[in-house]
């Protein structure tokens, strides 16, 4: 896990780890605790949403009742959208991370 | 002001009757016993609005008190020993929550072999959980620590969970002369109790979320802050407690080291008797004198190092053993303190006491008499060899 250069000092976060805010668990970034990446091929998909129901986190993303993609800031790599796709699709590749950082 | 013969205990449990927390849970534990079990009368006697849980343990007692801060009030429990040891999980997540939780510490020595007596083992393990620590001389000690403690631990530049250690039936159950304050008195001194916390309350707030490589690290630096205000504000709030009570208090307290060659440094109960052995042992022409640490956390160094290093030897009474090879917790620490210090004085340690036993005015003098000369680094005082 990295450290983000804008992240803020001890000063300037609640005491005792407490979060004052409702429903921010959006903001929290676990997309780099991946490390392998779901990669979407919409020419196999044939949009029955296995994948979307399966996610543990909400990652993969859906617009009017339709596949578009994955939300990586959220999505931690587990891989169970890939195994729950119908092996006649098989629309979901998992992808080491190193392969993207070349 | 009511002057009244209490056991430690039972000054103790004045104390928390006049605090009158909103929810005590307690587990009993000798010596501790007498404190839950007189404050659980006040509770049936209707002299208090406490709600008392009376719970299965320490680890469920402390969880308890958690649970009661974090809803926004002021909660309480007491231990000893073993019941300590059973809180250690607890401990750390009181201060990571920075809740000011007070919880009077009888001292007991730790199993095993089984003993339910008096040494400082069980609050030495637990002196890095993040907790500010007073230790106590005598029963009046013990009462003004655990007023005082409130109000520390309460203070918005500490905001952290505070022990007031008294020793084990030496003074729990010793009876002495105790002055109480009017019950009034002690209402306006700690004031109305303001959370910072309140899952109870109108704003939604998470507690004890998970905080990461990310975060964790920056958690602690705060809870270290707070730790490095607890001086400033232990010695403010000691100055107005003199102000209601006519007695001082400090981080540390030094008898007659003006001029001393050798000076002692001690702990609790035993502070008391050296402070006579002191006087004995300057009868007989020895230059010696006595500092008496009150807060062992956080450490007063800087206190130590500005009443130590004018004098030539220090010796250092430890009621427990550290295992580190190096002697008790409290030399270790003075040495460090000290160490900065150019021409800095030679220290010694003494571990006394283990299991409740016996420290003699004769040990005490006899060590103040060859304190000065010479000796070995650590002394095991009163051990059949």
């Amino acid at each position: 896990m990295s450290v983000k250069p804008d992240m803020p000092g001890w000063k300037d976060i609640p005491r005792g780890g407490l979060i004052l805010e409702a429903g921010n668990a959006f903001q929290y970034r676990t997309g780099d605790w991946r490390s392998r990446r779901p990669v979407w091929q919409k020419d196999r998909c044939k949009q029955c949403l296995l994948c979307w129901i399966f996610c543990p986190d909400g990652a993969v993303k859906v617009e009017e009742g339709r596949v578009v993609g994955f939300d990586y800031d959220h999505c931690k790599g587990c891989g169970i959208c890939a195994t729950e796709c119908p092996p006649a699709a098989s629309a979901i590749e998992m992808v080491p991370e190193s392969e993207f950082a070349k | 002001m009511t002057i009244k013969a209490l056991s430690g205990n039972e000054a103790v449990a004045q104390a928390m009757r006049q605090i009158d927390p909103v929810v005590v849970a307690a587990y009993p534990i000798t010596p501790q016993t007498e404190i839950v079990q007189l404050f659980s009368g006040f509770v049936s006697d209707g002299l208090v609005r406490t709600e008392f849980v009376p719970v299965e343990s320490e680890h469920s007692a402390l969880s308890a008190v958690v649970g009661a801060a974090v809803a926004g009030v002021r909660a309480m429990t007491a231990t000893s020993s073993n019941g300590l040891a059973l809180m250690y999980e607890v401990l750390h997540i009181a201060a990571g929550l920075r809740l000011p939780i007070v919880m009077p510490v009888v001292t007991r020595a730790l199993s095993a072999p089984i003993n339910i007596h008096c040494d400082h083992s069980d609050v030495m393990g637990a002196r890095d959980s993040g907790w500010i620590i007073l230790f106590s001389e005598n029963a009046q000690e013990a009462y003004d620590n655990v007023l005082q403690a409130v109000r520390i631990g309460e203070h918005a530049d500490v905001r952290l969970p505070v022990m007031v250690a008294l020793d084990g039936f030496v003074l729990s159950h010793g009876v002495e002369r105790v002055s109480l304050l009017e019950d009034a008195a002690v209402e306006a001194f700690i004031g109305e109790y303001q959370p910072t916390v309140d899952v109870l309350g109108d704003e939604p707030v998470t507690v004890g979320a998970l905080a990461l490589q990310d975060s964790f690290f920056e958690f602690r630096r705060q809870m270290a802050e707070g730790l490095y205000h607890a001086p400033r504000v232990i010695e403010e709030v000691g100055r107005e407690f003199e102000g209601i009570s006519g007695r001082p208090y400090g981080l540390v307290e030094a008898y007659r080291t003006e001029d001393a060659r050798a000076v002692l440094v001690a702990l609790g109960s035993t502070a008391g008797s050296a402070k006579e052995a002191v006087d004995l042992a300057r009868e007989e022409g020895l230059r010696v004198g006595l500092v008496k640490v009150r807060a062992i956390r956080p450490f007063p160094a800087a206190a130590l190092r500005e009443l130590l290093g004018g004098c030539e030897v220090v010796g250092v009474l430890d009621r427990s053993l550290d295992y580190s090879g190096q002697g008790g917790a409290l030399y270790t620490e003075v040495k460090a303190a000290l160490h900065p210090l150019e021409g800095r004085p030679r220290a010694r340690g003494f571990v006394y006491g283990l299991g409740g036993r016996e420290i003699g005015m004769e040990d005490l003098v006899g060590l103040m008499r060859e304190l000065v000369p010479s000796g070995a680094d650590v002394t095991y005082l009163g051990v059949r060899e």
